[in-house]
């Protein structure tokens, strides 16, 4: 069974979606990334969708539903590197994601998280 | 597919060249086509002692009357040519059409008197030379026709890319000044072209000047949430400036609700306020000549 590697860099959880995102694959990420953060305390999770070019409305509702959940857990998500297609679709789908924090890229989106947990301490 | 069975005629007729040049150039300039504003006469007498002379060549060698044929092409070339150039400079289709129309009296009369003593010469020379130059007449419409198609949709490409220029203010910074009204073609075509700058330039913040937008109605509001909600989940903030006070009246008076989106009244305070945010500052400086 495929699942989606969840890395940890210091205070933060790292997950790269690099393969074409299906439902299961996508329940597994939303009980394995609960179960991280948990587990390691985190404060927050950052989400790479660069290489995701196809979302459905299942997809773009996982991924507001893991960033409701992490908020539950005490951790700020975001999510970066969505494509332009990307977005138009999950915007025409009727899911602007609202209460996700997004970036351009990785990099970015670690400066966020940081200034983010900067601001609650 | 018939041939023009009339080698003789043609010779006659080209015995008569000059003749006819003269009574054609008669028949042009006297007509209410002529149009002595758009055309001189000198390029008027090139081009039809032009086209007589290709249109008598072609003839003499045995054609047919499938003016499609290869060995129209000469003609049709040079007709083709004619058409374009009359269809920029002005001309309604039916000036542009008499010029081969015109050719048929003239035609006609050295025909007649030519073959005034066989009249069923007569009566085929003139059916073929008819159908012939009706052909060519309507050649020269149809190119006229895609000549001012062409113009018109390259027009309308031009239109789509002038009309959504996305422009790097600053660093991080990017100005989408809309200018004209915003249906759903081109609001597709502006959130596309934002969303593409903001992955190149990896601008964190994109101002968008309504200024040149006439009127902002529920769909254009809309159409300017969904383009803010796509580039905030691609991980940039979206400001709109140049809003006019009567746009700010409809706004609230038809219930539309801009929510988080900041706005602001013209560009320079959206840019003063993009500034802040990405932590640039524009001072004047000092002791400096103007």
């Amino acid at each position: 069974m495929d699942r989606i590697p969840i890395l940890k860099m210091g205070k933060f959880l790292l997950v790269t979606i690099q393969v074409d995102m299906h439902d299961q694959l996508a329940l597994h990420l939303q009980d394995d990334l609960t179960t991280r953060i948990a587990s390691e305390r985190s404060h927050g999770v950052l989400i790479d969708i660069s290489s995701l070019d196809m979302v459905d409305s299942f997809i773009g509702r996982m991924i507001a539903n893991i960033a409701g959940m992490a908020r539950v857990l005490d951790a700020e998500t975001v999510v970066v590197g969505m494509r332009p297609s990307v977005a138009i679709t999950l915007v025409e789908l009727g899911l602007p994601l609202p209460g996700v924090h997004t970036a351009l890229n990785v990099e970015k989106g670690m400066a966020l998280l940081e200034q983010r947990v900067q601001e609650r301490l | 597919m018939k041939s023009i069975a009339a080698g003789l005629h043609v010779k006659m007729l080209q015995n008569k060249e000059a003749k006819l040049l003269a009574d054609w150039l008669k028949n042009q300039t006297g007509s209410h086509t002529f149009r002595p504003d758009l055309i001189k006469d000198s390029e008027l007498t090139e081009q039809s002692r032009q086209f007589l002379k290709l249109f008598l060549r072609t003839l003499s060698q045995e054609t047919s009357d499938e003016i499609m044929a290869a060995e129209w092409s000469d003609v049709r070339d040079m007709l083709g040519d004619v058409s374009r150039s009359r269809a920029l400079q002005g001309f309604t289709p039916s000036e542009t059409a008499t010029f081969v129309f015109s050719l048929k009296e003239p035609l006609f009369t050295v025909l007649s008197t030519e073959l005034k003593n066989d009249p069923e010469a007569l009566a085929d020379g003139l059916w073929s030379m008819t159908a012939l130059l009706d052909k060519l007449g309507l050649y020269t419409t149809e190119i006229f026709q895609k000549s001012r198609e062409e113009v018109i949709v390259r027009q309308q490409r031009e239109l789509l890319e002038l009309s959504t220029p996305v422009v790097q203010l600053w660093d991080d910074i990017l100005a989408l000044p809309l200018v004209g009204t915003l249906d759903s073609a081109r609001a597709q075509v502006v959130m596309e072209t934002l969303l593409q700058k903001i992955v190149d330039t990896e601008a964190a913040i994109a101002i968008i000047d309504i200024t040149g937008v006439p009127t902002v109605d529920t769909l254009v509001a809309q159409h300017l949430l969904k383009t803010i909600a796509a580039t905030r989940l691609m991980g940039a903030d979206c400001i709109i400036s140049g809003i006019r006070p009567q746009i700010a009246q409809t706004i609230v008076h038809l219930g539309v609700d801009l929510g988080e989106v900041v706005t602001k009244a013209t560009l320079a305070d959206a840019f003063a306020v993009a500034l802040k945010r990405t932590g640039s500052r524009i001072a004047a400086s000092q002791g400096a000549q103007p």
